[in-house]
């Protein structure tokens, strides 16, 4: 007995990916482990694109372009998360962004 | 055009009141700070200069319209101020009539005077450029109060009058009596001047109904206005809008304010303090000008006055009881400025109660106190400045300090005795003869009880006069600084040697030929000479003063003593002062005062404060949510959107 998934399958995967998402983002303290999370954002909001893509509309690749772009803007995202962070580390000598807070009310 | 079209000093009597205004502004800031001898000589030519004009205006004045024939209002210039409503407008301008020239030369003959004898009294004195400029503000506000042709110009120099008399009285700033005096004097003519406000209000509103029901009378010009004396005082006006009703409380709130500004009781109690500014200023206010003011009002209102009626009455009573009472603590002050400001009082409750007794047929009374206002600001001037060089000699205010004087200031002396019998209405000197024919006025309109009070009073006031005269001069000297004394400067007895001729002779005008009001110059004759009572009560007076005073002072030692408690009483002035002051601490502060300022303090100011408060803590609170962290930011807003997605779900779904 074979498994094939479906569609909602597809989806609660994309969920938990996007929810290790979210809890890196909040949760992690180095600014390179928020990137990382932040990449992890990206690729469920692709995986997703994908999905319908081929559930909604398969004839066209609508989704698949999309979620091309998604790749190529998390590359230059973080390609100028890391030239700040390198620029960061410099003048405050750590990259914890909790110690970044000089916006502080 | 009008009979005066050609006079100079009739098209430029706008000067009059201008030039001490120009020279208090040239004084005070140009020349003060340069030169104070400067300052007095400007300060007092300019007054000069017109008080010269007011001689010349009364001169073609009275030309133009001689003794006997009838004396119209001439607007010599004016322009629109305010502008309300047609008929409700407030013209600014120079009013010429028998009465404001009566004033404009009294205030200004009078105030040159003062000015120049200042230049002596003043001499060494700080502030000497600052005290002219104070006298010519002062004179100028006075000036503008008596030109005025409507009745919110009369108000707002009446209040520049109270601004410049509080000024002077407060002259010598650093002396606490000083200080407490002028607040004194500013507050309580302050208060009345309230009532005035409502007055003029009240009056005004009465005679603009009274023009849009009636319209004006034909005689005047189109643009009158309701402000207007020459409307508010046309007799049938007057009658009309006492036929509108309210015109009684309107004219008693008047009254209220003429008599703050005249100091009858109750509103006395400024005047006496006010004898701490200087001497000649004393002179200047409390004898000719400021003074004279409510009497001035009163007269000028006269017409609506005397349609009221009550009104009329009501000031009639208040100046005979402010003339028996002022003229009973005179008796017993021993401070001579005090004594002369307590017969001022009293003098001027003559004035008022001779204005009170006479009505819109019966008009002597009018002239008699307009009469006597004439007189009295030469011989009460005269017996200020004549009490100034005194302490200028001998540097006390207290009479038993001084003593045998007459020999040490020859002039002085008899300047002072020929005043001091003007006012005991001695013949021929003028207080005889203003005095005789308001006690003659109360009697030819049967209102005895002021007659009988005008009498006693005039046996009184020759009492404690000749008493303060023989204390003063005659006998011995009682003090040091008296042995010291001698004559003052020719600045000083100049004044006093016009002062004096004038209170000798001016008696002597047939004062109703020139003003006089209604069409017939009403002549109450009281049916026997009424002067032959008034004199005896005068002489009665003089000769009780001289047994009393003349010689050792045994005698008025042992009255002192008999008389005990009412001695003591009336010396303490009838506790009026500490009547005052109970009311206004124990009752007005605590039950008025202290809640209002606790409701401000407390509920008002708390009210902003709390806003302030919460604004402040709403901040701290706040402040807190922006902690400068990203990732605290994404949990908000990750929050946000998840509200937001629940409520889609719930709403949508």
């Amino acid at each position: 007995m074979s498994f094939s998934p479906e569609l909602h399958h597809w989806l609660i995967l994309s969920t938990i990916l996007f929810s290790i998402g979210i809890y890196g983002v909040l949760t992690r303290r180095n600014a390179v482990g928020v990137l990382m999370s932040v990449e992890l954002l990206l690729n469920s909001a692709a995986m997703n694109f994908l999905i319908f893509n081929h559930y909604a509309s398969k004839p066209f690749i609508d989704g698949a372009i999309m979620a091309l772009f998604i790749i190529a803007v998390a590359a230059a995202e973080a390609v100028i998360a890391m030239a700040l962070f390198v620029a960061i580390f410099r003048s405050r000598k750590t990259v914890d962004v909790t110690q970044i807070n000089t916006l502080k009310g | 055009m009008n009979e005066l079209a050609n006079s100079f000093a009739f098209n430029n009597a706008w000067l009059i009141p201008a030039l001490p205004f120009f020279s208090f502004l040239v004084v005070g800031l140009f020349i003060r700070p340069v030169s104070d001898k400067l300052a007095g000589i400007v300060a007092t030519l300019s007054v000069a200069t017109a008080a010269f004009l007011s001689i010349w205006l009364a001169f073609d004045y009275f030309s133009a319209f001689p003794a006997g024939a009838e004396h119209p209002g001439l607007i010599s210039w004016s322009f629109e101020w305010l502008r309300y409503e047609e008929h409700l407008a407030v013209n600014v301008g120079v009013l010429v009539d028998s009465l404001s020239i009566l004033l404009m030369v009294v205030v200004t003959f009078v105030s040159s005077l003062v000015h120049l004898y200042s230049i002596g009294y003043m001499k060494g004195e700080d502030g000497y450029g600052r005290y002219f400029t104070y006298l010519n503000l002062f004179t100028f506000s006075m000036l503008g109060l008596v030109v005025a042709p409507n009745i919110l110009q009369t108000y707002v120099f009446w209040e520049l009058v109270g601004v410049s008399s509080f000024l002077l009285i407060g002259f010598y700033y650093t002396k606490p009596s000083a200080v407490s005096a002028s607040k004194k004097a500013f507050i309580v003519t302050r208060f009345a001047d309230l009532f005035f406000l409502i007055g003029v209000l009240l009056i005004a509103v009465v005679g603009y109904n009274a023009m849009s029901m009636f319209g004006a009378p034909g005689s005047l010009p189109d643009n009158v206005s309701a402000f207007d004396f020459s409307y508010l005082t046309s007799s049938g006006v007057s009658i009309m809008m006492n036929n509108l009703g309210l015109l009684t409380p309107a004219m008693i709130l008047i009254f209220i304010g003429a008599a703050g500004k005249s100091a009858l009781f109750p509103l006395h109690i400024w005047l006496p303090d006010a004898m701490e500014g200087p001497t000649p200023v004393s002179a200047l206010i409390h004898a000719a000008t400021m003074v004279v003011a409510g009497v001035y009002l009163v007269a000028r209102l006269f017409m609506p006055f005397a349609a009221s009626g009550t009104a009329l009455l009501v000031a009639g009573y208040v100046g005979a009881f402010t003339c028996l009472f002022a003229a009973v603590i005179a008796c017993t002050q021993d401070d001579i400025k005090r004594v002369l400001a307590y017969s001022t009082l009293s003098q001027i409750g003559y004035m008022i109660f001779a204005l009170g007794v006479a009505s819109a047929t019966e008009t002597l009374g009018y002239t008699a106190s307009l009469f006597h206002l004439f007189t009295h600001a030469f011989f009460k001037a005269l017996l200020f400045l004549g009490a100034g060089a005194v302490i200028h000699a001998v540097h006390t205010n207290n009479i038993w300090n001084m003593g045998g004087l007459a020999k040490k200031m020859p002039i002085t002396n008899i300047t002072f005795l020929i005043a001091t019998l003007a006012i005991s209405g001695v013949w021929p000197f003028a207080g005889f003869f203003s005095k005789d024919e308001i006690i003659a006025s109360a009697f030819g309109t049967h209102h005895y009880v002021i007659f009988a009070v005008g009498l006693l009073v005039a046996g009184i006031t020759a009492f404690y006069m000749f008493r303060i005269y023989i204390v003063t001069f005659l006998g011995k000297a009682r003090s040091e600084a008296v042995n010291k004394a001698h004559e003052a400067p020719m600045t000083m007895t100049i004044p006093l040697i016009i002062l004096a001729a004038l209170s000798a002779v001016a008696g002597f005008v047939h004062f109703g030929d020139f003003v006089s009001v209604g069409a017939e110059s009403g002549h109450a004759e009281g049916g026997f000479p009424i002067w032959i009572p008034a004199l005896l009560s005068g002489l009665s007076g003089i000769a009780i003063a001289w047994f009393i005073y003349a010689g050792n002072s045994e005698r008025s030692k042992a009255l002192t003593e008999r008389l005990g408690a009412i001695y003591r009483v009336i010396y303490a002035k009838f506790y009026i002062d500490e009547i005052y002051l109970f009311v206004t601490h124990k009752i007005i502060f605590r039950f008025i005062s202290a809640p209002i300022a606790w409701f401000d303090k407390r509920i008002v100011d708390g009210g902003v404060d709390l806003t302030g408060w919460m604004t402040r803590r709403g901040g701290a609170v706040f402040s807190r949510l922006q902690t400068g962290q990203a990732q605290t930011y994404t949990t908000w807003m990750v929050n946000g959107v998840i509200a937001v997605a629940v409520l889609i779900w719930i709403f949508v779904s």
